[in-house]
């Protein structure tokens, strides 16, 4: 067992005092040898925050809804989000990978924490913590009891580490009795925790 | 991304066994390595080929880097922890041709 | 445990899958930590335009994270690790100096 276990079995979700001049002074300092700009800075970050998993459900939705659209989401995820109409330009590829009754998808980067933000949007927590990326490869089906996720008997559990150029996001089933909603409501169903694998929609909308 | 060599034809198909030698780079100097510790000495099962990147361990060291070709493996869980326990669920992982070594059928 | 679970000494502290140090620890999907001052969203809107600019790849900021020492890495916050990291770089390569962000 390792001494180091009570140190950090626990995530910091502060930085210290000390970090915020830290990175005012790296900006300064950039922007003041010309190598950034305030005005770069700021629509970078505007065009960061178009990310979001409102995105993602409603590629879902639209591959509940229509074959084609299917076969291009799990073929081709960046030409699917482009589809759809959100700008993909710059990210990385996107894996897009199916549930079924047999497969259940868990995303995680052990490494660090590589995560489809261009269409996403930032990352939760969780799924950046020390204990996610420990935990996910080792044993997923305890994180599946822990979070009240019931699976099918039959269904096996895959976790995808993502190590390396794809960027993985998971298509969900959808869920029986949802026949008569609209493809808005559908959209409510699926979320974010949904498409990577920590959750699964809902059959009803709140 | 500068390619110092063609690429050349990939090396596994779908189907292949492979494994991922253990090996520890990190021992000989500072290296940045995408083949987390875990899966090395393991075999796997090659499920598809994603064409060739630049090789990570290159460009964090702002190097040329050769384009690699990329796969996706599988290998059980229950394989790869050694439980007594089974586990029903698998890990797919991106491992780089590299890391790769062909195991005989 | 698997014969061939990682060797302790050889694999970076950042190579955390199967780590047995988090056995115990919830994974708790509400943690939605405040970004106050919106630390984390600088952060990230300067390593992509550093990325953007081909001053700094994703690589050399993951290197850059890896480089710091075990004990920092874990009492220090996600995007603190990368404020780290991008001065680490920066430094390495020339483009800052200790004295700028003192």
């Amino acid at each position: 067992m390792s001494d180091h276990q009570h140190d950090h079995d626990h995530d910091h979700h502060f930085p210290t005092p000390e970090s915020y001049g830290l990175l005012d002074r790296l900006v300064n300092t950039l922007v003041r040898k010309g190598i950034v700009s305030m005005t770069e800075l700021e629509q970078t970050r505007v065009e960061t925050e178009k990310g979001n998993p409102q995105h993602g459900a409603k590629m879902v939705v639209k591959a509940w809804l229509d074959p084609d659209y299917k076969n291009l989401l799990l073929r081709d995820g960046v030409a699917a989000a482009e589809a759809i109409g959100h700008s993909m330009v710059g990210a990385p590829p996107l894996g897009v990978l199916e549930n079924t009754p047999e497969i259940h998808h868990m995303i995680v980067c052990t490494l660090c924490s590589c995560y489809p933000r261009k269409l996403l949007g930032y990352p939760p927590d969780w799924y950046k913590s020390s204990a996610y990326r420990a935990r996910a490869v080792r044993n997923p089906r305890s994180l599946l009891d822990e979070w009240g996720i019931k699976l099918q008997p039959q269904t096996e559990i895959r976790v995808v580490d993502s190590t390396a150029d794809y960027r993985w996001m998971v298509l969900p089933m959808r869920p029986s009795g949802t026949e008569n909603l609209s493809e808005e409501e559908l959209v409510k169903l699926v979320t974010r925790d949904c498409l990577v694998g920590a959750g699964l929609p809902d059959s009803k909308v709140d | 991304m500068n390619l110092q060599v063609p690429v050349t034809a990939p090396l596994f198909k779908p189907g292949d066994m492979v494994r991922i030698p253990l090996v520890w780079p990190e021992q000989k100097g500072p290296c940045h390595i995408r083949t987390p510790a875990y899966i090395r000495g393991h075999s796997a099962q090659i499920i598809c080929h994603f064409g060739a990147f630049p090789n990570p361990e290159e460009l964090a060291f702002g190097k040329p880097a050769q384009l690699i070709h990329l796969y996706h493996v599988a290998v059980s869980l229950s394989d790869l922890w050694d439980d007594d326990a089974k586990q029903d669920a698998s890990l797919l992982i991106e491992i780089y041709e590299h890391w790769l070594e062909k195991l005989s059928p | 445990m698997s014969k061939k679970y990682k060797n302790p000494i050889a694999a970076g502290h950042h190579d955390l899958g199967g780590s047995q140090d988090f056995d115990n620890a919830k994974v708790n999907l509400d943690d939605e930590s405040i970004d106050f001052e919106d630390f984390g969203a600088r952060v990230d809107a300067l390593r992509l335009v550093l990325g953007a600019k081909k001053i700094m790849s994703v690589d050399e900021l993951r290197r850059g994270v890896e480089a710091i020492p075990r004990e920092e890495y874990f009492q220090t916050q996600y995007y603190e690790r990368w404020l780290r990291s991008m001065i680490y770089i920066l430094l390495e390569k020339g483009l800052i100096e200790a004295k700028d962000i003192a």
